[in-house]
């Protein structure tokens, strides 16, 4: 294990570099063997069956999730877990996932906290910025999100999609170099579900780099430019996301995506 | 039967009486800050990965949970010298055995408390890039703290109990001063039925404490 921070190579544009991940729980390999690039304001969509990986490579993206082997980067943070078995440090576990930011699919908001101060944090506690100034950031945060309204409310007074968007201020707070969605809009009421993605829509159009672990096809469609399709934690198939969507060269992948062209919700995802 | 009820001779044993009081509030409020202290180190060892850390100190916990406290108090005044080569006095043995004895459950309580905290809130105070002192501290602690009140509340009503058992290696708590107040007066029954009413006050306001937080957290 080590790290490296300023002569990672940046000969290319890729934001995200993951580079031969590997990740087993006990027995079960879950990843196996997964590459992969996102290249500056890039948005990338992971989709596939549940028990896929797709969650588990997304939280390996910030070491949520420590892989047994492979190279992750994130900007010019590299973790490379090849050689030998050493977990990274906290301090610097801690220094790489602040530059990541991350999304929930249970929201995880701070519920001792009022929204304001959920959003506060991050930066006031890990970045050390003065109170009153990350203050300012999260009012122009909440607004962003369409919540400066409620910034002294408490989070369990606000409906999921409310939480939700609290949730992506707050992870915009530290000023991240990529965002991380985990199925952000699947423990979301249907209705709910629109307010969230028009946040992400208008992340994406300003050029954030983004990778979405989702069931919203549509939507991945409408804003991804790569879609991946995992199952049995392999990269089935990648490609532009119309493409991939529309006219996918896999069976797996046609198999799958076949469930929401019928419109329900996805059979496969109770036996994968 | 007819007995003659009296309480006025009481009187002039308050000073014995005050300092009993004393005694026992005092026992009370040093084991239990000195077994917090325990109980949150313990907890927080136990929690860690390290086996060679956690497994001593939940062997530990487990003897101190499955033995009377009477027989910790008495073990550590006679018998602990022996091993040691130390002489203890009865104050210093009483505040070791009822400090490792809170301890053991209050590490219970504060591990309980920590594990009831969603994982999804470590997640996100990590994912926000906070080492494991500042989650603790800002993250988990806090939520954890307000489930721990009422069973820690709790436990300090029975740590004050337990200070009775002073009186087993002579210090002059509550109990111990109604003791000799009985031996110099042959009135039991006015001397004890003081002590425990004594007891009664003081624990009585505690009770209803910890019964209106669970309450009030129960919403």
């Amino acid at each position: 294990m080590s790290t490296s921070e300023a002569n990672a190579p940046m000969s290319d544009a890729a934001m995200i570099e993951l580079i031969h991940v590997k990740k087993s729980f006990g027995a079960v390999s879950v990843l196996k063997d997964i590459s992969l690039r996102v290249p500056r304001g890039g948005v990338v969509a992971l989709i596939g069956p549940s028990g896929s990986g797709k969650s588990t490579l997304l939280r390996c993206l910030n070491l949520l999730t420590l892989p047994e082997s492979g190279v992750i980067r994130v900007g010019r943070s590299t973790m490379d877990f090849t050689n030998g078995h050493q977990l990274p440090r906290d301090k610097d576990l801690a220094a790489f996932r602040a530059r990541t930011g991350m999304v929930f699919q249970n929201f995880n908001l701070f519920p001792h906290m009022s929204v304001i101060r959920n959003v506060m944090e991050g930066p006031v506690t890990v970045l050390k910025v003065r109170p009153d100034e990350a203050r300012q950031t999260a009012l122009a945060l909440l607004d962003k999100v369409g919540l400066r309204d409620k910034a002294d409310v408490a989070p369990d007074k606000l409906s999921g999609g409310q939480k939700q968007r609290v949730a992506i201020a707050r992870a915009l707070a530290m000023k991240p170099e990529v965002m991380l969605f985990d199925e952000a809009t699947s423990a979301l009421d249907p209705e709910l579900v629109g307010e969230v993605l028009a946040v992400v829509r208008q992340l994406a159009a300003e050029g954030m780099t983004m990778v979405l672990v989702t069931h919203e096809m549509a939507f991945a469609r409408e804003v991804a430019d790569t879609v991946v399709f995992m199952r049995d934690g392999v990269v089935v198939e990648d490609g532009p996301a119309r493409q991939v969507i529309d006219t996918p060269r896999e069976a797996a992948t046609r198999a799958f995506l076949s469930h929401f062209h019928s419109g329900r919700l996805p059979a496969a995802a109770a036996n994968a | 039967m007819h007995y003659e009820w009296s309480f006025g001779f009481l009187l002039q044993y308050s000073k014995l009486i005050g300092v009993g009081t004393a005694y026992t509030i005092g026992f009370t409020i040093l084991t239990a800050v000195a077994g917090f202290i325990v109980g949150c180190i313990v907890a927080i060892a136990s929690l860690s990965n390290i086996r060679l850390i956690s497994s001593p100190l939940v062997m530990l916990v487990e003897i101190f949970r499955c033995t009377p406290v009477l027989v910790q108090l008495v073990w550590i005044y006679y018998a602990l010298p022996v091993l040691i080569g130390v002489e203890l006095s009865p104050a210093v043995a009483a505040f070791i055995s009822l400090s490792l004895y809170g301890g053991a459950f209050y590490s219970e309580i504060i591990r309980g408390g920590i594990v009831s905290i969603d994982p999804g809130q470590w997640d996100a105070g990590r994912a926000l890039g906070m080492r494991r002192f500042d989650l603790m501290r800002r993250i988990v602690m806090p939520q954890a703290l307000k489930r721990m009140i009422p069973p820690l509340v709790n436990q300090a009503v029975l740590q004050l109990k337990n200070t009775s058992l002073l009186s087993v290696l002579a210090v002059p708590d509550l109990l111990y001063q109604g003791q000799l107040i009985t031996s110099a007066t042959y009135r039991p029954l006015e001397t004890y039925t003081m002590i425990a009413v004594i007891y009664f006050i003081i624990l009585f306001p505690m009770t209803r404490v910890a019964r209106v937080l669970e309450a009030r957290l129960a919403h």
